[in-house]
């Protein structure tokens, strides 16, 4: 069992390193691109059988506290077997 | 007055801390951040480097050491605290300034002096600050750009908690002068209470002459002085 969490910064605050890759995929030639954010995505291994409502609640609050900063960053929370 | 400097693994201004603040005649002790205890301090400084690696962001680890519950104590109870460079990542981590440092603007390190307009002189970290020019002080960061939503912003404006603000050599906020993208130019803020600080640029590295400038003394001082006034109102 896994849990897979994304971390994307927030739209109000400046992503120079998405506007970045974004202008170089303009060079590249991708016309259709009109936005890029570059996050981080987090895997954390949890033991077998552990209790899907219950490890969502902790791993939320961790989310929260610790392993995103809510006054820049958004996240996504997924488990999956 | 006794001031304690921690030290988290990768923290590397904490000998400059401690002998910036003896060189004005101060004393200073090293504080692990395994450590519960402050010991004697009467004041903290959170010192630069790189906790930790700066992994996952900057001073987000750190935050959770041991040490850093004391401090969020002796805050509480009035203590100065003061964070430079990551010792700033770590207290706005730790909810203790609020807002963010986030990448630079130009994704780029900076390691150069600038220029500082002193915004609140009537503070326990600015008060003997000179008032009739900017003072210059070395930066040396990648995430020192300040960011905070627009409600933060409007009340740090209100309560005069900014308390730096990068500028020109005449004084003036210019976007030129801003070294990272930091919202209103800001270098560095108080909590409202006024007893916590943190700032990007580093004092303790511009507090001799032989380090090319010794502006970052009148912050170490405005401390000194501070806590000589509560000392002397406590004891009479």
């Amino acid at each position: 069992m896994k849990a897979k969490l994304i971390v994307t910064p927030k739209k109000a605050v400046l992503d120079p390193q998405g506007k970045t890759v974004q202008n170089a995929l303009e060079h590249m030639g991708y016309a259709a691109v009109t936005g890029v954010h570059v996050g981080k995505y987090i895997e954390i291994d949890l033991a077998a059988g552990t209790d899907r409502v219950a490890a969502r609640k902790a791993l939320d609050e961790a989310a929260h506290k610790f392993l995103s900063n809510p006054v820049i960053e958004d996240y996504q929370l997924e488990i999956v077997d | 007055m006794h001031f304690a400097v921690l030290q988290f693994p990768a923290s590397n201004c904490d000998q400059d801390c401690v002998h910036a603040v003896r060189a004005l005649g101060h004393t200073a002790s090293l504080v692990w951040h395994k450590d519960t205890s402050l010991g004697a301090a009467d004041a903290v400084i959170v010192p630069g480097g790189f906790s930790y690696g700066d992994y996952l962001r900057c001073g987000a680890i750190a935050r959770f050491s041991p040490v850093m519950q004391a401090v969020r104590t002796f805050a509480d109870q009035g203590g100065l605290v003061l964070g430079i460079c990551n010792g700033f990542q770590i207290l706005c981590e730790a909810g203790l300034l609020p807002g963010a440092l986030v990448r630079n603007r130009d994704l780029q390190f900076h390691c150069e002096p600038v220029f500082l307009r002193t915004a609140n002189r009537e503070t326990p970290f600015t008060a003997s600050i000179p008032a009739e020019r900017p003072i210059r002080l070395p930066i040396a960061h990648g995430e020192g750009c300040y960011f905070a939503d627009e409600a933060t912003l409007s009340r740090l404006q209100a309560g005069r908690q900014i308390l730096w603000q990068y500028c020109d050599a005449a004084g003036a906020l210019t976007e030129a002068a801003n070294p990272n993208g930091s919202l209103l130019n800001i270098a560095g803020i108080a909590n409202e209470r006024f007893n916590v600080a943190g700032l990007m640029p580093h004092p303790d590295r511009a507090s001799e002459a032989i380090l090319g400038g010794d502006d970052g003394r009148s912050l170490f001082e405005s401390m000194a002085a501070a806590f000589a006034t509560r000392a002397a109102s406590r004891a009479a």
